[in-house]
């Protein structure tokens, strides 16, 4: 599964400047044309795998050409959904024969009920969203765990850049200027551990990515990290709201 | 270069004035020779004209070159023959029950490709291809064509796709104008009131009469979205997948009125005689005004502006006439369009199938609609179109959050389209690019289920 590299994921939230987005062509079964690597979707999407119990109800936010979403149904026999907003991932997805529904995260997710899924997947999108903490509360409302891949803005090339030339952070991991970047916030783990405390979620593992790995524990993870996947739980104890 | 584009284009005529309606009787007094033809001579007309006549064809580009299915015959099926009649949704009996179908493409030897179409209100059987070499070179395709052929949205080149004419309707299926067994006249009126329920009924034998156990996917829209629906709670295992276009569980309380209306205007008109107009010249004024009305809501605010705006017929400026009834360039598509739907179809069959479509309620008929769809085997493609206001996109909605909430396999889309209603017929590239797909997918997998 490591061998295809991963198509960018694009944003849910109908931003227009994602990466360059795949172009689909007739899709072919058990096998998708070419696209361009991205490393860093192939690196969060094996880490999101790693985490995921087999046989789990997954629902993924943002789920692009839901090729994430095929692996976990045929490889760890999970039962899929996915949520896109763009057309062209629509189309992708229902090729892979994976179920998606065409949606915008700001606008809830009413199609689901409380507590339908075990995990929702939310990569790369939380950031890219109106309404970050709404959307949030949403994910905890129709899934019990997610996982949360989210780009760290305190890291420290982004500060340097900011610091020293005076411009806004254009990084690897980040590869946008101001003006068509999709990402409408801009937070550090710092910040996304302070909403997620506020709304009383609770972080069963924070992996910061650094050079491209996750790791379980590092040295001001806040300056090094590119970006941080989080498994998040909603508490038992506190009463499903809506 | 695309469909669509051909489409506008063929769409268009009308407002090149290709059939400007310059009389103001649209739909008026029928030529004082029909009264005196007879009952057989009539229906032979009609007979004729229903098979001249095709649903929207402007719309409909067609296509005789190796995308066509060519020349196609309609065939006809005699099902629910006594002593087993169809038991209707209201209890009562009918049979037999004549069924008028036609096929494209060839059926698999593992019988694993069939798609079945349900048609809209007034289509018919003929979804594709031409009856006739004059019907080429007058252009008169299937309601569908631009869908169905060789290497279109649904390819005949892998699938085998019937569509058949439903109960109630007057294209060659048994409905109010066929003659009843026991009279010898047309039911008229007392043709038994038909739901969507029986309508899928008796597509549901026709598809076992033709030998086929599973159906790879049943394929509708509007109205034949509804019977897809159907379908697919009623006989779970019959269909592999339910593709359902610009429909709804249950039509909006808005639609019912638009419906009313157009019944209305059919049994107001003096010639209506309760039902009783068989051999006679019929309520054509009221049928023609009932289209009118509906052909509105088929449309959007935006593709009447575009396509009309307020451009006047044949004048360029107001001539201040009362009754005169054309003025307008749209008031004269609308009079065309209602003329002509009178050529082909029969108000009672009109009456019935509209009260069929304002009857359907998966949520009344199985308690609610999350009860309904978790009956329901087959994966589900729903589809909307942002400027439908006849079935629009929140009632597709409705039906993906029950299908979500009950752990059944769905994807969604809406469109972003201008057409209105009419979307599902008319742009179908986009439609093409995820249908495509969607039944691939579909047999792929019904294959590895059941490997040959």
């Amino acid at each position: 599964m490591t061998e295809t590299p991963s198509p960018p994921r694009t944003s849910s939230t109908g931003g227009t400047a994602v990466a360059p987005a795949r172009r689909i062509k007739m899709p072919r079964i058990g096998g998708a044309p070419y696209c361009m690597p991205d490393p860093m979707v192939a690196l969060t999407n094996n880490e999101i795998m790693k985490h995921m119990p087999a046989g789990s109800r997954v629902l993924d936010l943002g789920c692009g050409d839901g090729r994430l979403l095929e692996i976990l149904r045929d490889a760890h026999g999970c039962r899929v959904q996915g949520v896109e907003v763009d057309e062209r991932g629509i189309i992708a997805c229902v090729s892979r024969g994976v179920p998606v529904i065409h949606g915008d995260l700001d606008r809830g997710l009413p199609e689901f009920p409380n507590d339908s899924f075990d995990y929702a997947v939310v990569s790369q999108t939380l950031q890219q969203v109106k309404f970050p903490k709404r959307v949030l509360e949403e994910i905890l409302r129709v899934a019990h765990r997610a996982l949360v891949v989210v780009p760290n803005f305190g890291y420290w090339k982004g500060r340097l850049q900011h610091l020293l030339g005076g411009r806004a952070p254009v990084t690897q991991s980040l590869p946008y200027e101001w003006y068509n970047t999709p990402n409408l916030h801009f937070m550090s783990m710092l910040d996304f551990r302070a909403l997620v405390q506020q709304l009383d979620i609770r972080i069963v593992k924070e992996l910061p990515i650094i050079k491209g790995r996750a790791v379980d524990r590092a040295w001001a993870a806040n300056l090094r990290a590119e970006s941080a996947l989080y498994v998040l739980e909603r508490p038992e104890t506190r009463p499903n709201h809506s | 270069m695309s469909v669509k584009s051909r489409q506008v284009q063929v769409r268009g005529e009308s407002e090149t004035g290709i059939r400007p309606a310059k009389t103001a009787d649209v739909a008026g007094p029928t030529p004082a020779g029909d009264r005196n033809l007879g009952w057989s001579q009539t229906r032979r007309i009609a007979r004729i004209m229903a098979a001249m006549s095709t649903e929207l064809i402007e719309e409909s580009p067609p296509d005789v070159g190796a995308r066509s299915v060519g020349i196609v015959r309609t065939q006809f099926a005699t099902l629910f023959a006594p002593p087993s009649p169809l038991v209707l949704a209201n209890s009562r009996n009918l049979g037999p029950i004549t069924v008028a179908y036609e096929t494209y493409g060839q059926l698999s030897p593992q019988r694993d490709n069939a798609i079945f179409v349900c048609h809209a209100l007034t289509g018919d059987a003929h979804a594709a291809g031409y009856r006739s070499k004059e019907d080429i070179t007058a252009r008169k395709a299937g309601w569908w064509d631009g869908f169905i052929g060789p290497g279109k949205g649904l390819d005949t080149d892998k699938y085998f796709v019937i569509c058949a004419n439903v109960l109630g309707g007057c294209q060659g299926t048994t409905g109010p104008s066929s003659i009843c067994p026991e009279t010898g006249q047309p039911w008229g009126r007392d043709f038994p009131v038909i739901t969507v329920e029986d309508m899928v009924a008796v597509h549901a034998e026709l598809v076992r009469s033709l030998g086929i156990e599973r159906l790879l996917a049943v394929v509708g829209g509007s109205l034949g979205g509804m019977q897809v629906l159907e379908w697919a709670v009623r006989f779970p295992d019959q269909l592999a997948s339910a593709v359902v276009l610009a429909s709804s569980a249950r039509l909006s309380t808005q639609g019912i009125g638009f419906d009313n209306v157009g019944r209305a205007a059919i049994m107001s008109d003096p010639n209506y005689n309760n039902g009783d107009y068989y051999g006679a010249a019929g309520p054509r004024n009221g049928l023609a005004l009932a289209r009118m009305v509906a052909h509105i809501t088929y449309l959007s605010e935006a593709s009447i502006e575009n396509k009309f705006g307020r451009r006047l017929q044949d004048a360029s400026t107001f001539t201040f006439d009362l009754i005169k009834e054309i003025e307008f360039q749209f008031e004269s598509y609308l009079h065309y369009q209602g003329r002509r739907f009178v050529d082909r179809f029969d108000a009672n069959s009109y009456i019935y199938l509209t009260k069929a479509m304002d009857f359907f309620d998966l949520e009344k008929t199985y308690g609610s609609l999350n009860a309904a769809f978790t009956r329901a085997q087959a994966r589900f493609l729903v589809v909307s179109y942002d400027s439908d206001w006849l079935y629009p996109t929140p009632q597709s909605k409705e039906i993906v959050q029950s299908l979500v909430s009950t752990g059944k396999h769905v994807s969604y889309i809406e469109f972003h389209s201008a057409k209105g209603h009419d979307a599902f017929l008319i742009e179908l590239e986009q439609l093409e690019a995820l249908v495509r797909p969607f039944l691939e997918r579909t047999l792929a997998e019904v294959r590895v289920e059941t490997p040959a």
